[in-house]
C-alpha cells in the first residue's frame, strides 16, 4: 500500500520525440493517495494504459519520475515495485487449471503453499470460479477468463497497487455489477491503493471517490464526482462527463456580462482581468431554465427520457440542450435562462476563475 | 428452387484423376506386382505370394539398416528440434535485424539436397576441406571416408545445418504470434524466465511444433541424397539407411522382388509412425 507520486512524467513511443505531438503523455504531475480509490476516464488513445504500464513498470518514462511513498521507483522493475494489474482482455495460462492460474502470481512470489491455498481459495469464492477451480482454463469463456485475470490481480492483498485496465469490458452487465462491488468492498477491507481505467462515466462516477480525467495525453482535471459536474476545468471535461454534455458557445465578456449574437447574458462574476484567448462560455443542461421569460429559442426536439426529457434547441443560431422535469409544460413561446450557478467561462478551454 | 444435378461435371476432373493415377497409384501398383512374383528375365514372372516379405523382415540387414535409420532421424530430431526453439527465442521480435535473420534462415532451405551433400563432401574432406583440417589440427582424427563415427558425425551435422532453420522458422511464427499482454501479465505475476518459457511460449508453439516434428520425421526417415553424395553409405554398412539400402538392393543387385516388398514396408513404416506421432500429438491436445 503506497502513495503514488508521478513527477513531471512524459512519455514518447518514438525514439525522438520533437514537439508535444510526439509525446503519448505530454505531462502528468500528480499524486494518488495511499489507500485512494481512483477512475481514471478519457476517450480510447488519450495515454491510460501507457500510464497505468507506467506506473506498474512494464513502461520506462522518457521523462520524469515516479515515487512510491517518497521512495524513487523510476527505474525498479515491475517484479520490485510489486504491483497488481489486470489487463483489458483476458490473459489466462491455457496449460494450467483455473486453481493454478490463481495461484501462480503467489508461487513465483514463494508464498508458502498452505497460504497459497487459503488465498486461491478465497478469490476462487469471490469471483464465483469456486466450482471450476480444478478445470483446465483452456476451455473456458470469455468472460470466465477475465475472471481469472481479475483473480491473479486480486489474489496478492499485499500489492503496493492494484490497476485495472477496463477489465470488465467482456462481462456481462449483471456480472460488471456484481465484481465492481466486489471491488469495492475489497478495497475497503485491504485499502490498496487502487486505479480503475474506463471508457465509462457512469462507471467511473459510481465507482471511485476520485476521478482523473485525461485528455489527449494530459490529466485536465481530478476531482470528485460533483466537482467534475459543477466545475469542469477544461471544456472536454463538460462535454465528456454528464449525459448530454455541457452547452459550450463562444461569447464576448464585458466586465460582468457576455455577450452571444444579440443576447447578453449575466455572469456570477466577473473574469480574472486579462484573459485572452477564444473565450467560451460553458453551462450544463441541468442549469438551463426553459420557461416564458428569458432569451427566445426555438425547439428543434425533445427526447423524453424517463425521469426528465432533453429539449433541443436553437440559440442565436446555436444548438442547445436543456433539461426539464418529466411532468413540466414546454411553453408555446420558449425562452430560456441560465442559472447564474452553473455558468462558466472558459479560455482557450481551460476555466477562468470568476471573481465575485 | 430446384437444384439441377449435371454429372457431366465430373468429366471436368478427368484430368487430375489420369494425371495422379499415372503420377502414383499405377508405379505403385507395379511395385506391389514385383513384390509378389519372381523373374528370371525375358518378362517371365511367377507368382510368389508373401516370400519376398518374409524374407525382408527375417533379414539381418534390413534389421541393420533400420536400426541405423531409427537412430538417425531420432538423433537430428533430438537435435534439432530444441536447437530450433533456442534459436527462434532468441531472434529478435521486432526491428530491422527481423528481416536479415529470416533470410539467413531460409538459406540452407532453398539448396538442393546433391549440393548440399557434394558441399560438405569438400567441406569435411580431412586434407583439404576446412572442417576436417580443423579437426583433425586439433589432435582428433577425423576421417569420415574411413571411420564410421566420422561419418556419422558428419551426416548428422550435415542434416542439422540443412534443416535446423525449418524448425527455427516455424517456431518463429509460433512466437510472434503471442500477443504483447501475455508477457506483461507475466511480469506482473512474477513469472521467471523459465515459466514464461514453459507456460507461455510452449503452450503457443505446440501446434508448429508439431507440424514441425512431423517433417522432419517423414524428410529424414526417407533421406537419401545427402548421405549417399556425402558417404554413398560407407564407410562399410556404417551410414547405409534404408533409403539407400533400397537402391542397393533394386540397382544394385536387381533383387526387384526384395527391393519392392522393402519399399512397401517402408512405406507402410512411414505412414504408421506418422500417423501415431500425429493422433498421439492432437489427442493431448483435445483432451487439455
Ligand atoms: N506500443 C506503442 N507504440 C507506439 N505508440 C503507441 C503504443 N501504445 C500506444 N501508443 C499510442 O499512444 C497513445 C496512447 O495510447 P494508450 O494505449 O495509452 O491509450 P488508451 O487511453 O489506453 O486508449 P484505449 O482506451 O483505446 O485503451 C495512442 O495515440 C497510441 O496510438
Ligand atoms: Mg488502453
Amino acid at each position: 500500500m503506497a502513495r503514488i507520486d508521478c513527477h513531471h512524467i512524459r512519455h514518447a513511443y518514438g525514439p525522438h520525440p520533437k514537439s508535444d505531438k510526439d509525446y503519448a503523455l505530454k505531462e502528468v504531475h500528480h499524486a494518488f493517495e495511499d489507500g485512494g480509490a481512483y477512475a481514471l476516464l478519457g476517450p480510447s488513445g488519450c495515454g491510460k494504459t501507457t500510464l497505468l504500464n507506467i506506473i506498474s513498470g512494464l513502461l520506462y518514462p522518457s521523462h520524469g519520475e515516479l515515487l512510491f511513498d517518497g521512495k524513487d521507483v523510476t527505474n525498479l522493475s515491475t517484479q520490485e515495485r510489486n504491483i497488481a494489474q489486470v489487463f483489458q482482455f483476458p490473459v489466462i495460462y491455457d496449460t494450467m487449471t483455473v486453481y493454478d492460474n490463481l495461484a501462480f502470481p503467489l508461487r513465483n512470489r514463494g508464498v508458502p503453499e498452505p497460504d497459497v491455498d487459503r488465498k486461491v481459495r478465497d478469490t476462487l469464492e469471490m469471483t464465483g470460479l469456486a466450482d471450476m477451480a480444478k478445470r483446465r482454463a483452456r476451455g473456458l469463456t470469455a468472460d470466465q477468463k477475465q475472471k481469472i485475470s481479475l483473480g491473479r490481480g486480486l489474489v496478492r492483498s499485499d500489492v503496493n497497487a492494484i490497476l485495472f485496465d477496463e477489465p470488465l469490458t467482456v462481462i456481462d452487465p449483471h456480472m460488471k455489477w456484481v465484481l465492481r462491488s466486489q471491488l469495492k468492498q475489497l478495497h475497503r477491507r485491504f485499502g490498496f491503493t487502487m486505479v480503475y481505467v474506463t471508457h465509462d462515466q457512469t462507471e467511473a462516477l459510481t465507482f471511485a471517490e476520485n476521478v482523473v480525467v485525461m485528455y489527449e495525453g494530459e490529466i485536465v482535471q481530478i476531482g470528485s464526482p460533483a466537482e467534475l459536474f459543477e466545475r469542469p476545468k477544461h471544456t472536454f471535461v463538460g462535454y465528456f462527463i454528464g449525459s448530454p454534455g455541457m452547452n459550450v458557445m463562444p461569447v464576448a465578456v464585458e466586465g460582468r456580462s457576455a455577450r452571444l449574437g444579440s443576447q447578453t447574458i449575466e455572469l456570477p462574476g466577473a473574469p480574472k482581468a486579462g484573459t485572452t484567448g477564444v473565450i467560451e462560455l460553458g453551462i450544463r443542461p441541468e442549469y438551463v431554465r426553459l420557461g416564458a421569460s428569458g432569451m427566445p429559442v426555438s425547439i428543434r426536439k425533445v427526447e423524453d427520457i424517463g425521469r426528465h426529457k432533453v429539449v433541443r434547441a436553437s440559440f442565436e443560431g446555436r444548438d442547445i440542450a436543456a433539461i426539464v422535469g418529466e411532468d413540466e409544460v414546454i411553453p408555446a413561446d420558449p425562452k430560456i435562462a441560465f442559472d447564474p450557478a452553473g455558468i462558466n467561462i472558459y479560455a482557450d478551454s481551460w476555466r477562468v476563475e470568476m471573481g465575485g | 428452387m430446384d437444384k439441377t444435378w449435371n454429372n457431366k461435371a465430373w468429366f471436368m476432373v478427368l484430368p487430375v484423376l489420369v494425371l495422379v493415377a499415372f503420377n502414383a497409384i499405377i508405379p505403385l501398383m507395379t511395385v506391389v506386382n514385383y513384390s509378389v512374383q519372381e523373374t528370371f528375365g525375358n518378362n517371365l514372372f511367377f507368382f510368389e505370394g508373401v516370400k519376398w516379405f518374409q524374407e525382408v523382415l527375417n533379414s539381418p540387414r534390413f534389421h541393420a539398416s533400420l536400426l541405423r535409420q531409427f537412430a538417425f532421424t531420432g538423433l537430428i530430431l533430438l537435435i534439432e528440434v530444441p536447437l530450433g526453439v533456442a534459436v527462434a527465442l532468441a531472434m529478435p521480435r521486432s526491428g530491422p535485424w527481423v528481416a536479415v535473420c529470416l533470410v539467413l534462415m531460409s538459406l540452407p532451405l532453398l539448396i538442393p539436397w546433391n549440393v548440399v551433400g557434394a558441399m560438405w563432401n569438400i567441406f569435411a574432406l580431412p586434407d583439404i576441406g576446412l572442417l576436417g583440417y580443423v579437426i583433425n589440427a586439433m589432435g582428433i582424427s577425423y576421417n569420415f571416408t574411413s571411420q564410421p563415427l566420422s561419418a556419422w558425425f558428419t551426416v548428422v551435422l550435415m542434416d542439422v545445418w540443412h534443416w535446423t532453420s525449418l524448425v527455427v522458422l516455424l517456431a518463429y511464427a509460433g512466437l510472434v504470434s503471442i500477443p504483447d499482454a501475455y508477457y506483461q501479465a507475466a511480469k506482473i505475476d512474477g513469472a521467471s524466465r523459465w515459466s514464461v518459457f514453459r507456460f507461455i511460449q510452449l503452450p503457443k508453439m505446440k501446434r508448429v511444433l508439431t507440424i514441425a516434428m512431423l517433417l522432419r520425421f517423414m524428410d529424414s526417415f526417407m533421406v537419401y541424397t545427402e548421405p549417399f553424395v556425402l558417404t554413398g553409405g560407407g564407410p562399410g554398412n556404417a551410414t547405409t539407411f534404408l533409403s539407400i539400402d533400397l537402391v542397393k538392393a533394386a540397382l544394385g543387385e536387381f533383387n526387384l522382388g526384395i527391393a519392392a516388398a522393402m519399399s512397401i514396408i517402408y512405406f507402410l513404416m512411414t505412414l504408421l509412425v506418422s500417423w501415431l506421432f500425429y493422433t498421439l500429438m492432437t489427442q493431448s491436445e483435445a483432451e487439455g
